[in-house]
């Protein structure tokens, strides 16, 4: 039984004998979703008031489990990324590379130069994207309405980017274990660059909207507080750390995918507020931005595929000429490569945090156990710690700028 | 007892000073390392990691299912020291078919939900938990979906030659 249901019948039944105890003193029990706006997907919070005051918060995950874990098990270890997409339907690159890394790590390839810096440029996109997604809703939740529509007129033009490079929008699958699903496009750097010129002046157009909006100042500043000690050992990642003064960001600290090779600044700030962590996400997307510039002025030449004959699909115009390539075609597609026995955990930084893929292999063309570290499960986890105390106003801020997506919370 | 491969590593050094008994053995797989600790110690070993050599966070909990081998469970703690970025694995074996372990929640209350999904998926118990009931599936599901002996298609939808 969840924990405040119990009572849950016995309180309707108090209100409606009219109480001998005082208003003030009135305990209501008060179920916030599954479907509620606010919280951007299929999460029930049970609420504890007394008064407008949220005694405490009890969050019931699981509406969105589709048991990805188990499917992995049923899958060959190059399908799989397909379903690593639908984790997080916000970040689904930064799950394609996740889980590409740690199959790499076991396979032990080595990933040519342009392909690794195509996949950084394509996590920047996903980052943009996320946090354009988080920024349009997150003010339509506080009640400055026309920022979404700015915020999804920029997400277009990225998922624009998005198909032209994979052929899909959403779920792109485009990071394969071993490079890349496919070359990038003829003229790709003509469009990036226009859609990355004029990028910076749209983030000065949020801030603006924003930033000088008393409201939105009123309701974001000061709200949401939570201790460093209760994120850390509650397992916040992400953004809500940065904001509290934690300088801590994957990509600096444990540089994958050849992030070490770009310049940019991992954006702190103290104040640990909601409008902190508004600024924290603004200044990423103009990081992001110098990344993206950076990857593509100086993009490598060369393969994007690993030399990897037993995992990479071969060319087809070898295939009509080669026995090699014709017979690990024929490998590849029936059964699938085989990767080395043995375990590997590979942590990247999503928009919303760190995700951690942890891989078990049996030496086999399927994997034996995958299990994902998803950024989403810890910052929900801590929403409890997050929410009491605070008025039930309040709330719908704070909810909104941990941003999670409850498929990655779910699984 | 430590294997030569990890004596290198500072933190495995002073877990295995500090618990040789716990410290069953150790191995490193592509420069991650990995400690197999006794289960009846692991909450005294997971206090020591935290509180004396600063790893604040745990990073995830999980747990593989090695049917039919005996020990078949295996949980597997990540842990994560922000101060010296520094990331280490343990694992504790468990035998039998419905086995129990102790709950870690007293040392990162973080554990919490992790144990809770371990519980739900695996059919593993905690003790000392503060509330060990289902977390992703519904609370009258029956069976534990990522144990490998539980049908894909679960139950209700499968073949018999699957």
């Amino acid at each position: 039984m969840i924990k405040g249901l119990e009572d849950h019948t016995s309180t309707f039944a108090a209100v409606e004998e009219a109480p001998a105890t005082p208003v003030s003193a009135r305990r209501m029990t008060l179920n916030m979703g599954p479907q509620h706006p606010s919280t951007h997907g299929v999460l029930r919070i049970i609420l504890e008031l007394e008064g407008e005051t949220i005694m405490s918060a009890e969050p019931d995950i699981g509406f969105l489990h589709t048991g990805i874990e188990k499917q992995f098990e049923t899958r060959n270890w190059q399908q799989a990324v397909t379903l690593t997409d639908r984790v997080d339907y916000l970040a689904n690159l930064s799950n394609n590379l996740g889980y590409a890394l740690a199959v790499e790590k076991l396979l032990q390839i080595e990933i040519p130069a342009r392909a690794q810096w195509i996949r950084v440029m394509m996590t920047e996109f996903t980052r943009l994207n996320s946090h354009l997604v988080w920024l349009g809703t997150h003010a339509l939740d506080i009640g400055a309405m026309s920022v979404f529509f700015y915020c999804f007129r920029e997400r277009e033009d990225l998922l624009r980017i998005l198909e032209m490079f994979s052929g899909q929008r959403m779920m792109t699958s485009y990071i394969r274990v071993g490079g890349l699903a496919l070359e990038p496009p003829r003229g790709w750097q003509k469009v990036v660059g226009k859609f990355i010129n004029g990028f910076p002046s749209k983030v000065d157009e949020y801030e603006n909207l924003l930033d000088q909006n008393p409201i939105w100042r009123k309701r974001t500043i000061g709200v949401g507080y939570i201790s460093v000690e209760d994120m850390l050992d509650l397992g916040i990642t992400g953004p809500m750390l940065r904001a509290a003064g934690v300088n801590w960001d994957i990509r600096k600290q444990e540089p994958y995918s050849s992030y070490d090779k770009f310049d940019f600044t991992v954006p702190v700030y103290q104040e640990n507020d909601v409008y902190a962590r508004y600024r924290v996400r603004l200044e990423e997307m103009r990081q992001s931005t110098r990344i993206i510039k950076q990857a593509l002025e100086g993009m490598p030449e060369g393969p994007w595929q690993a030399d990897a004959p037993h995992v990479v699909l071969p060319d087809r115009e070898k295939m009509k000429t080669q026995m090699e390539a014709l017979i690990y075609h024929f490998k590849i597609v029936t059964e699938g490569f085989r990767v080395p026995a043995g375990e590997a955990f590979v942590c990247i930084e999503s928009p919303r945090g760190e995700i951690g893929y942890y891989i078990v292999s049996d030496g086999t063309s399927k994997p034996y156990r995958v299990h994902m570290r998803t950024p989403s499960f810890g910052n929900v986890q801590a929403l409890p710690a997050l929410l009491k105390g605070k008025s039930i106003a309040d709330s719908i801020a704070s909810l909104g700028s941990v941003d999670f997506v409850l498929g990655d919370t779910d699984r | 007892m430590l294997p030569e491969i990890l004596n290198d590593n500072a933190t495995a050094a002073a877990v295995d000073a500090q618990f040789s008994a716990a410290v069953l053995g150790g191995e490193k797989q592509h420069g991650e390392s990995t400690l197999f600790i006794d289960g009846a110690q692991i909450v005294a070993v997971c206090g020591f990691l935290k509180h004396d050599l600063k790893f604040v966070r745990v990073s995830s909990i999980t747990a593989v299912d090695w049917l039919p081998a005996d020990p078949r469970f295996v949980l597997v703690y990540h842990l994560h020291s922000l101060e010296r970025n520094e990331r280490i694995r343990l694992k504790v074996k468990l035998s039998g078919d419905n086995p129990e372990a102790d709950s870690v929640t007293s040392v990162w209350r973080g554990a919490n939900w992790y144990e809770r999904e371990i519980f739900d998926l695996f059919g593993i118990r905690f003790r000392n938990h503060p509330n060990l009931t289902r977390i992703l599936m519904p609370l009258d599901w029956e069976g534990h979906p990522l144990r490998k002996d539980y049908p894909v298609h679960g139950y209700k939808y499968s073949y018999p030659t699957e």
